[in-house]
C-alpha cells in the first residue's frame, strides 16, 4: 500500500476519533439548548460537567486532521478552502464563539442570566459547527467543488448549498447528538436524568436513521458517484452491514435501558459511518478532480509526516491513557465525596 | 476595501491576538512550574496558591489559544489557498510537530489540573514542566515556519513548482532558529513584566502581602532574565537579516542608499519619496558594526531595488524603533532591579519601585507586537521572500472585509472575556484561609 493512502487513512482515523469524542460534546450543545422539564437545570449540569475537563483535547483531533491535509494533500486543502469558503468560515465562527462562549460560563461567576445568555451562544454555536462540518463532507462527495487557476468555476454558494450537503449536515448534526444523548446516560446516576437522555437518545438515533435513509435517496440526483461508491466499493458493504448491526445492538440496549453497552454500540455505529464514507470516498479526495494519488505531496514529505505520526503516537498514547486514569480516580472521588457530604 | 488588505488585516488580527494568548499560555506554565517547585523545597502554602492560581490561568489561556489557533490553520487556506497549495508540503513538517506538542501540552495541563492528590509529587511537577516544554515547542515549532518565509530553503524550483523538497532543511531554515528563540524570549518577557506590573498594582491597592510579593519575585525574575538574554538573540537575529535579508534590514533601518560604514539610526521619521530619514539620531559606523561586526562593512540600501518592491518603510522603521526602545528601557530596568535586589531588598516596601514596575509593564507586549510588525510588514510584498508575492497568493473569493470585520469583532469580545476572567480567577484577593492551610484547593 501507499504512503499516501496510509495518511489519508490516518487522516480518516483522526476524523473518527474526533467525531466520537469532539463530535459527543458538539452534541451535548444541542440538548444544553434542550434541556427541558423539571430537572432542567441537573440536566445542564450533567452537560456541563461531562464535557468541561475533554473538550479542549477533543478539539485537537480537528487540528491533527487539518494540518495533516494541507502538509500531505497541499491541493485538497486548496480546493476546499476555496471552493467552500463559505461553510468553513461558518464552522469557525461556531468554533471561536463556542470556545468562547464556554470558557465564559465555565469560570463565569456572576448573575445567572448573564450565565444563561452565554449558555445560549454555547448551545447555538454547537449546533452550528457540526451542521456545517457535514455540509463540507457532503459537498467533497458530490461533484461540485471544482477550483480551476484559482477560482471557484461553481462560485462559493452552488458548491454547498444544494440538498445533497445539507443533508449530510443535518445527518452529522443528528449523529452527534444521538452520539452526546447516549454518552450523557452514564454520566449520572440518577435515574430520572438517565431516562431523559435515553428518550432523547432514541428520538435522535430514529432521526438519523430518517437522515441517512434521505442521504442515500437523494445521492441519487446529485452525488451519483459516491452513491456508486457506497453500493460497489468491496469493504462498504462489510462497513454498513456492521453500522447497522451497531444501530440494532445501540437501540435494544437503550430500550432495556443498558446504557454502558448503548454507549459502545453508539459509539461503534457512528465511528462505522465514517469510516465508512471515508472508504466509500476512495480514492477521491474531493470530487470529482482530486484523488489521494493526484493531490498527493511529494513521497519522502509523506514518508516523513508517516514518521512523525508514529513518533507522536509513541508520546501520546500513553500519556492519554495516564490522563483518563488520573481523571476516572478524580471522578470517583468526586462522587465519594458527593455520597459522603449529607443533604 | 481592497480584498488583499482585508485578507492581509484579518490575518494580521487573527495573529496579533493569537500572539498576546498564545504567549502568556506559554510563560504561566514557567512560573506555575517555578513557584510548585518552591512549594515543594520550602513548603510555603502561598507558593502553592500561586501554582494553582496560573495553572487555571494557564488553563484558560490554553483554552482560547486552541480557538485562535484553530482558526489561523483554516486561514491559512481561506486567505491564502495558492500559498498552502505550493508550500503545504513545505512548510507541512514544523505545523504537524506542532499539532503533536499541542496535544502534549492539554494532556499534561489535564494531569496537572487533576492531579494534585491523584499523582505522585515528582510527576507532578514533571506534568507542570512538561507543560511548560511543550508550550515552548509549539512556539518554536511555528515560529520556524514564519521563518521559512523569510528565507526560503529545502527545495528547488522545476517549472515554477516546489520539487526535491527536504523538510527538515526547509524546516531549520537561517531564520527560523534565531526568530524562534527570540520569540520565545519574547514571550517571556512579555508575560513576566505583565505579571509583574498586575501585582504590583494589586499590591499597591491591597497592601503588603505575601501573596503578590512572591509572583512579583518570580514573574521579575522570569521577564527579568528573559530580556538580558534578548539582546544577545536579537543581534543575531539582526546579524541573520542583514545576510539573507539585506532590503528588510535597510528598510527597518530606512537605509535608502548602499553605503561602507552606514550609521546606526534612532528614532527618525523615513521620507520615501525624497529617499532620506529625518530627525534621526545617527551612531557613525553603527548599523555596519552591528549588522557585521565591522565598521566598514557594505550595506545594502533600498536603492538595490525597484520602489515598487518596497515595503511600507516608514512603518517598518517606526515599529522597529519602538521594539527596539521597549527592548532597551526593559533591559535597563532588569539591570537596575538586579542591583537594587542585591543591596535594598524586600524591594517590595519601596512604593516608587512598584509604581516603575506597574509603569514599563505594558512595554514587553508593546515590543512583541511591534516586533510582529517587523518582521510581518518587513518581508512585504513577498510572502515567500523573493519567490511568491502576498498579492498572487492571496483568495479570488470576493467580500473578505466583510469575514474581516466578523473576525474583528469576534476577536475583541475573546478579549474582553480572557482579561476579565484572568481578573476574576488569576489576580483576584486570596483569602486569609488559603495561605494559612496546606494543600488547600482553589
Amino acid at each position: 500500500m501507499n504512503a499516501e493512502v496510509i495518511l489519508a487513512g490516518v487522516m480518516l482515523a483522526a476524523l473518527v476519533v474526533y467525531s466520537l469524542l469532539g463530535g459527543a460534546d458538539y452534541g451535548a450543545g444541542l440538548w444544553d439548548l434542550m434541556c427541558s422539564g423539571l430537572r432542567r437545570e441537573d440536566q445542564r449540569d450533567l452537560i456541563a460537567r461531562a464535557i468541561q475537563p475533554v473538550w479542549e483535547a477533543n478539539h485537537i483531533w480537528l487540528i491533527l486532521v487539518v494540518v495533516l491535509t494541507f502538509s500531505g494533500f497541499p491541493s485538497a486543502f486548496s480546493y476546499i478552502s476555496l471552493g467552500l469558503a463559505v461553510p468553513i468560515f461558518v464552522i469557525l465562527l461556531g468554533i471561536v464563539l463556542r470556545g468562547s462562549s464556554y470558557v465564559f460560563r465555565a469560570y463565569f461567576t456572576g448573575s445567572v442570566r448573564t450565565q444563561l445568555y452565554w449558555g445560549k451562544v454555547f448551545s447555538i454555536s454547537s449546533c452550528i459547527t457540526p451542521l456545517f462540518l457535514g455540509i463540507v463532507i457532503g459537498a467533497i462527495s458530490s461533484d461540485s467543488v471544482l477550483v480551476k487557476d484559482g477560482l471557484s468555476e461553481n462560485g462559493f454558494l452552488r458548491t454547498w448549498f444544494y440538498p445533497f450537503p445539507l443533508i449530510v449536515g443535518v445527518l452529522s448534526l443528528s449523529l452527534f447528538a444521538y452520539l452526546s444523548a447516549c454518552y450523557l446516560t452514564i454520566e449520572t446516576d440518577n435515574a430520572a436524568l438517565q431516562s431523559d437522555f435515553r428518550t432523547r437518545a432514541l428520538i435522535s438515533g430514529i432521526v438519523s436513521i430518517v437522515m441517512a435513509v434521505l442521504t442515500y435517496v437523494i445521492a441519487g440526483d446529485s452525488a451519483k458517484s459516491i452513491r456508486d461508491g457506497l453500493a460497489r466499493a468491496p469493504y462498504v458493504g462489510l462497513i454498513e452491514c456492521s453500522a447497522a448491526v451497531a444501530a440494532l445492538i445501540a437501540f435494544q440496549a437503550l430500550w432495556s435501558r443498558r446504557y454502558f453497552r448503548a454507549r459502545m454500540a453508539a459509539a461503534v455505529q457512528v465511528a462505522l459511518i465514517v469510516a465508512g464514507w471515508g472508504v466509500a470516498q476512495y480514492p477521491y479526495l474531493v470530487r470529482p478532480q482530486l484523488t489521494i494519488a493526484n493531490s498527493t505531496a511529494p513521497p519522502n514529505i509523506v514518508s516523513a509526516l508517516l514518521i512523525a505520526v508514529a513518533g507522536g503516537a509513541v508520546i501520546l498514547i500513553p500519556s492519554l491513557i495516564l490522563l483518563l486514569l488520573v481523571f476516572k480516580t478524580h471522578r470517583e472521588s468526586i462522587s465519594a465525596d458527593a455520597n459522603s457530604t449529607p443533604v | 476595501m481592497d480584498n488583499l488588505i482585508a485578507a492581509r488585516s484579518q490575518m494580521g488580527i487573527s495573529l496579533a491576538f493569537h500572539i498576546i494568548f498564545a504567549t502568556i499560555g506559554v510563560s504561566l506554565p514557567l512560573m506555575m512550574t517555578i513557584a510548585e517547585s518552591r512549594w515543594r523545597s520550602n513548603g510555603d502554602p502561598v507558593y502553592l496558591l500561586l501554582a494553582k492560581r496560573w495553572a487555571k490561568g494557564t488553563t484558560i489561556l490554553f483554552a482560547v489559544g486552541a480557538v485562535s489557533g484553530t482558526v489561523l490553520s483554516f486561514e491559512l487556506g481561506l486567505l491564502w489557498p495558492r500559498f498552502m497549495q505550493y508550500a503545504g508540503a513545505v512548510i507541512g513538517m514544523p505545523f504537524s510537530l506542532e499539532g503533536f506538542a499541542f496535544f502534549t501540552e492539554a494532556i499534561f495541563l489535564g494531569i496537572y489540573l487533576y492531579g494534585w492528590d491523584r499523582v505522585p509529587g515528582w510527576f507532578h511537577l514533571f506534568s507542570g514542566c512538561v507543560v511548560a516544554i511543550s508550550g515552548v515547542l509549539s512556539a518554536i515549532f511555528v515560529t520556524l515556519v514564519n521563518g521559512w518565509m523569510n528565507t526560503p530553503t529545502g527545495f528547488n524550483i522545476v517549472a515554477g513548482k516546489f520539487e526535491n523538497i527536504r523538510p527538515f532543511v526547509a524546516m531549520f531554515n537561517p531564520a527560523g532558529i534565531p526568530e524562534a528563540v527570540h520569540m520565545v524570549l519574547a514571550a517571556y518577557t512579555a508575560a513576566g513584566f505583565a505579571t509583574a506590573g498586575v501585582h504590583g498594582w494589586l499590591l499597591l491597592r491591597r497592601g503588603r502581602n505575601r501573596f503578590d510579593e512572591v509572583a512579583i519575585g518570580i514573574a521579575l525574575f522570569v521577564g527579568g532574565s528573559a530580556v538580558l538574554l534578548q539582546s544577545v538573540s536579537g543581534d543575531a537575529l539582526a546579524r541573520m537579516v542583514a545576510a539573507r535579508q539585506p532590503m528588510k534590514l535597510a528598510s527597518l533601518e530606512s537605509q535608502f542608499q548602499t553605503e561602507a560604514g552606514a550609521p546606526f539610526r534612532i528614532g527618525g521619521l523615513p521620507f520615501p519619496n525624497k529617499r532620506e530619514t529625518k530627525y534621526a539620531i545617527e551612531i557613525p559606523y553603527g548599523l555596519s558594526l552591528l549588522s557585521f561586526h565591522n565598521p566598514h562593512a557594505l550595506i545594502k540600501g533600498l536603492d538595490q531595488e525597484p520602489e515598487s518592491d518596497w515595503p511600507n518603510v516608514r512603518i517598518v522603521h517606526i515599529s522597529f524603533q519602538i521594539m527596539v526602545g521597549c527592548g532597551s528601557v526593559l533591559t535597563l530596568f532588569a539591570v537596575a532591579a538586579g542591583w537594587l535586589y542585591w543591596k535594598r531588598r524586600p524591594l517590595s516596601k519601596h512604593v516608587w519601585f512598584l509604581k516603575a514596575v506597574i509603569i514599563i509593564s505594558p512595554l514587553g507586549y508593546v515590543a512583541l507586537e511591534a516586533g510582529w510588525m517587523v518582521t510581518e510588514l518587513g518581508r512585504q510584498p513577498w510572502i515567500i521572500y523573493h519567490l511568491m508575492r502576498t498579492k498572487d497568493a492571496v483568495t479570488s473569493m470576493p467580500n473578505v472585509a466583510i469575514t474581516f470585520l466578523v473576525m474583528t469583532a469576534l476577536y475583541a469580545i475573546l478579549g474582553v472575556i480572557v482579561v476579565w476572567l484572568l481578573s476574576r480567577h488569576v489576580i483576584v484577593a486570596p483569602a486569609t484561609t488559603q495561605l494559612e492551610r496546606r494543600g488547600v484547593l482553589v
